[in-house]
């Protein structure tokens, strides 16, 4: 049976990961590629590097990073972040990225990832959204979460699955930094619209968060999280740990 | 020397690194000499089938990899590379393929059960079928990562594992001195590097 994954995100600016990252033994903390070891070491099942670099001129060194990691971890790299056109897939996947996350730049351009899938296939393409609920319906925002962009949510998770998205990330803006666990009615009502992989984002605070979204909304394929993995307050083997005694099917 | 066939389908970058990991050289090359030259041939490949058989012939590289085959050298299909060397295809209609392997390769859609993501996107255990060569150093059960949207069927007894997505789907295939993952060894961690490492030890 296919085992639910487990992802930590590293958002990196300018060729360093942002956030003090905690670990022992990890001696430089702000390394990328230092951390994206210590993570293939530890249980993650995949690794997403979040480019929030915002100028131009020091993109290339985000590159830089994402081959040396490339270099040296062996599972599979989404990369996000300033993902805008056909080229930009082009710069991270000759880097060695595997599968390339859009967001805003989908919403400014409907036809990216229709173009992206058919050059590169539909696995290397992810769609993420950012979703709030407003007015009692789901809402995207672009821009990071900033903008209302006005369209609801799950037509909009539709039209880009069958335009060729061949994943989902679904970050909750209600539930994210609230550690208060992850938006299950959100992921229910993503999961039963679109038949490919669905990554649940936004709102773990602890390993009984991962359990509950597992057991509540057992399509979802993955959870994703940052800062609890970065600050030590889950570690992932002893998650996968638990999970697995919960009767969750874990890649130990 | 590990020549990895490029044919301008897909990411080359990782396969050449993870040789590099487990200290096999290798070379990136749609050049018939040098695939000649190598003592084991990987055809990587990603995207669509028609598309990738097709690029692969205008490359002139299906010669290359029958060559290979014929002379006897370890030959690794991967992902897309391995369903190449079935007879034929049923993606978007109806396709040959090398034919070095009996079987053909078919969707997903309509075939899996209800309630299963298309593609299989993740880690799944392998389960062997049978003694081979390529998954000398794999224990039963160990995970690797899959990407598909399509599986091979019908193997015979090429069938080394199978991974249970709904259905028992082919995983690895190996007959004398052919083999294939459906999974991305590159990807899946020390298992995939063990999985290389037995590809580079085989003999042709």
């Amino acid at each position: 049976m296919i085992t639910k994954r487990i992802i930590p995100c590293l958002d990196v600016r300018d060729g360093r990961v942002v956030k003090g990252v905690n670990f022992e033994g990890l001696r430089d903390v702000n390394s990328p590629v230092a951390l994206a070891e210590y993570y293939t070491e530890n249980g993650a099942d995949e690794l997403v590097f979040y480019d929030i670099t915002a100028s131009a001129e020091h993109r290339a060194l985000f590159t830089d990073i994402l081959r040396e990691t490339a270099s040296k971890v062996f599972i599979p790299l989404t990369v996000g972040g300033g993902i805008n056109t056909l080229d930009d897939f082009d710069r991270v996947l000759k880097c060695g990225a595997d599968k390339v996350s859009v967001n805003s730049g989908a919403i400014k351009n409907p036809s990216l990832i229709g173009e992206a899938a058919k050059r590169y296939g539909d696995q290397c393409v992810v769609l993420s959204v950012d979703i709030k609920r407003v007015d009692g319906e789901f809402r995207v925002f672009a821009r990071g979460g900033r903008d209302d962009t006005g369209m609801e949510a799950l037509s909009w998770i539709e039209r880009c699955v069958s335009a060729g998205a061949g994943e989902v990330v679904v970050n909750s803006i209600d539930t994210d930094g609230v550690k208060g666990g992850f938006d299950l009615e959100m992921l229910e009502a993503v999961c039963s619209r679109v038949r490919v992989p669905v990554v649940a984002s936004g709102g773990a605070g602890s390993m009984a968060d991962f359990v509950t979204l597992f057991e509540s909304v057992p399509r979802v394929s993955a959870g994703l999280a940052a800062s609890i993995f970065h600050f030590g307050e889950v570690a992932i083997p002893e998650l996968k740990r638990e999970l697995a005694g919960n009767g969750i099917n874990v890649r130990l | 020397m590990v020549a990895i066939i490029d044919y301008g389908v897909g990411n080359l970058f990782s396969l050449k690194c993870s040789l590099a990991a487990i200290g096999a050289e290798s070379v990136v090359t749609g050049d018939a000499d040098t695939i000649l030259r190598a003592e084991r041939v990987i055809l990587p490949g990603v995207g669509a089938f028609a598309d990738a058989y097709a690029k692969l012939c205008a490359a002139g590289m299906d010669k290359a990899v029958y060559a290979a085959a014929d002379a006897g050298k370890p030959l690794l299909g991967i992902c897309l590379g391995m369903q190449l060397l079935f007879e034929r295809s049923f993606e978007y209609g109806e396709h040959r393929g090398l034919g070095l392997l009996k079987g053909e390769v078919i969707g997903m859609e309509g075939t899996l059960p209800a309630g299963l993501d298309i593609p299989q996107i993740g880690w799944n255990a392998l389960h062997k079928t049978k003694e081979s060569r390529i998954l000398a150093n794999t224990a039963e059960g160990a995970h690797v990562y899959f990407v598909h949207s399509y599986y091979a069927a019908g193997c015979a007894d090429s069938l080394a594992a199978t991974t249970e997505y709904g259905l028992e789907l082919t995983a690895a295939v190996e007959k004398e001195n052919v083999c294939g993952c459906q999974f991305h060894p590159e990807k899946s961690g020390k298992v995939g590097l063990d999985i290389l490492r037995a590809f580079c030890a085989m003999e042709g």
